[in-house]
């Protein structure tokens, strides 16, 4: 048994103590610490991909009890991609802040952040059910004091609703568990898969309530439609390193519905049939077409991006809902790119924030250097509208595949397409008022405060590696499709991972297996 | 006995539901508690109702399912950090616009440019 599966939640878990206890007033060990922090990880991580990446399953059982006695921590093709998303994303997050000095303006950025990642990692990676929800509170917890970082009344204000709605979230998922348990008696993923679908359809009023609970937590976190009001005014309102980082955070409720909707409540079962099926696809449509209106409406540049978030995660439901191969597989491929996108777009609107001081879309004094910032807009902003020749465009046509031959493929189609002809326009919009309309007025007089500083280099190569991360993704869109693909035929066929998780020997397993 | 488990977990769900749904950080704040009471008797009955049984399997002829017991401490330390958390930041935005409504008010047009030089 490898141990190399527990370092990703291990890692941060040990270095944020590490940060706030030991280099509190040292910024600079912080950074160093933080960085070569988020580095091993992603070397971590792709050790991981790489093993998992020829269908193995990486089982950890903590403390060497059997599942389903014991939690395990399980690798496939799915968990791996997604830590090596987050720590990709991560480095570039944690140089960008370091970059703009995001860090220093308030207390504990890089501890808070450590214990951040280890949630995310740690929920990405979980075989438990229960264990996935302690992940996410860890995750939550961190993401609570990140998200009213550099205080500021508005900023607490949106982090009290923040809050308040995750707790509610947190509330729901526990309510859930306790149906799970009391139903099955069981809270391992792979335990629950089999007694799942041992249930009597006449007895599973309990299991479906269950199951529809379950997906409204991670409809939450996901925010689908009408469950998404915690996130234009939490993301905007974040400070832009930690909106970035939370661009992931999204995902967490998208591979928790891919994996506990393809392995428990899978599609074709009788118990559950007929429940999520039914509203999922239209809920995500409409969460799309919502984003992308909502894109248009938007009077400030970081609520456009978090709406545009909205919107993009509706993209993804919208394939996950197929429950299809071909749609995970596309899920997949949507997902790293809107995740990229996403952050990149909100370390953008740190950027423009430099020069005018406020995101208002409106027609301000012309800022020197805005030049780079604007191409940098122009790459991120044709990446979110799947416009081609970006990821974005390549992941919708994948979408747009999967769906072709399924009952609401019309409605689909429509709704995709013209979705992104809005999201074009707003974007566009967006884009010409802030670097192309400069009004005539000068510039308003700074009475002691200075103006603030031009972004350093570090910041742009931060948002530059982003962007460049989506063209790599792009130009072997090819290969990062057959990964995916690969990813949705392993989700599919759970057999595998079910023999492996509750048949390796451990403590407390069967005499005949164990020793 | 389980219609006092069930009624007191109804009961509480209901009125931490109205609570929450009154907007202003205490009367929320309260609500979000009486939740979490609630969920954690729930999750506790999840393990079926037994009165005098040891959690553990033994000599005995009925025992009590230890699991849920694991499970409600862990979700009663996570709730109450929980609380903690949303006090302060509460505390903070109240203290900071003077103002406890948890919902957006939406700002005067005037507003808007100078709460974003901030």
């Amino acid at each position: 048994m490898t141990h190399w599966i527990i370092a990703p939640v291990v890692l941060p878990a040990l270095l944020a103590p590490f940060i706030v206890l030991a280099a509190r007033y040292h910024i600079g060990i912080q950074r160093v610490f933080s960085v070569a922090g988020v580095l091993s990880l992603i070397a971590i991580a792709a050790g991981l991909a790489w093993q998992a990446s020829d269908g193995t399953i990486i089982l950890y059982q903590l403390s060497d009890w059997a599942a389903p006695f014991g939690i395990v921590l399980v690798g496939d093709r799915l968990s791996t991609l997604m830590i090596l998303l987050t720590a990709v994303l991560a480095l570039f997050v944690i140089l960008y802040a370091i970059g703009s000095g995001w860090d220093k303006r308030g207390w504990h950025f890089h501890a808070l952040f450590q214990f951040q990642l280890m949630g995310i990692m740690g929920a990405f990676l979980t075989g438990d059910v229960f264990n996935l929800f302690v992940f996410f509170e860890v995750l939550l917890i961190a993401s609570y004091g990140l998200m009213i970082h550099g205080g500021g009344n508005l900023r607490l204000r949106a982090g009290v609703q923040y809050v308040l709605f995750n707790l509610l979230g947190s509330t729901l998922f526990l309510f859930a568990l306790g149906a799970i348990y009391a139903e099955t008696g069981t809270l391992n993923m792979a335990d629950l898969a089999q007694r799942v679908a041992l249930i009597d359809p006449a007895e599973s009023v309990g299991i479906r309530i269950a199951s529809v609970m379950l997906l409204l937590v991670f409809a939450i976190k996901a925010a689908v439609v009408p469950l998404h009001f915690w996130l234009p005014s939490s993301y905007a309102e974040a400070p832009a390193p930690v909106a970035a980082l939370f661009a992931i955070m999204t995902k967490v409720g998208a591979y928790a519905i891919i994996r506990v909707y393809t392995m428990i409540f899978t599609p074709d079962l009788d118990v559950t049939a007929g429940l999520h099926g039914l509203w999922l696809l239209p809920a995500a449509l409409v969460s799309l077409a919502l984003g992308m209106i909502g894109v248009l409406a938007a009077r400030k540049l970081d609520r456009l991006v978090a709406f545009a978030v909205i919107g993009s995660m509706g993209m993804v439901m919208i394939s996950i809902s197929l429950f299809s191969q071909a749609g995970i597989a596309a899920a997949l491929y949507y997902i790293v790119h809107s995740t990229l996108a996403a952050a990149a777009l909100f370390l953008i609107c740190d950027l423009v924030r430099a020069g005018r001081a406020h995101l208002n879309l409106t027609a301000a004094p012309p800022v020197s250097g805005a030049a780079l910032t604007a191409a940098l807009f122009f790459v991120a902003a044709i990446a979110m509208t799947g416009l081609p020749p970006l990821s974005g465009f390549v992941g919708k046509l994948m979408i747009l595949d999967a769906a072709f031959d399924t009952p609401l493929a019309v409605w689909t189609w429509a709704i995709i397409l013209s979705a992104s002809l809005i999201s074009v326009v707003g974007f566009a919009r967006a884009g010409s008022v802030l670097f192309w309309k400069a009004s005539a007025e000068t510039l308003p007089e700074h009475e002691g405060q200075l103006p603030s500083p031009r972004p350093s280099v570090l910041s742009y190569a931060a948002v530059g590696g982003l962007l460049s991360l989506l063209i790599l993704h792009t130009v072997f869109a090819g290969p990062a499709y057959r990964y995916a693909d690969a990813t949705a035929k392993q989700l599919f066929d759970p057999a595998p991972y079910i023999s492996k998780v509750l048949g390796t020997p451990g403590k407390l397993s069967t005499p005949k297996e164990g020793h | 006995m389980e219609l006092l488990v069930a009624s007191a977990i109804g009961i509480l769900t209901a009125a931490g539901i109205y609570l929450v749904l009154r907007l202003r950080s205490f009367p929320v704040i309260i609500g979000m508690s009486l939740l979490t009471y609630a969920v954690n008797v729930f999750l506790f009955a999840s393990g079926r109702l037994t009165v005098g049984a040891p959690p553990i399997l033994g000599d005995a002829a009925s025992y009590t399912d230890p699991l849920p017991q694991a499970l409600v401490l862990t979700a009663i330390v996570i709730s109450f950090g929980m609380t903690a958390v949303v006090v302060m930041i509460a505390l903070g935005a109240y203290l900071g616009a003077d103002d406890d409504h948890v919902d957006d008010q939406a700002p005067p047009e005037a507003d808007l440019k100078a709460e974003d030089a901030t």
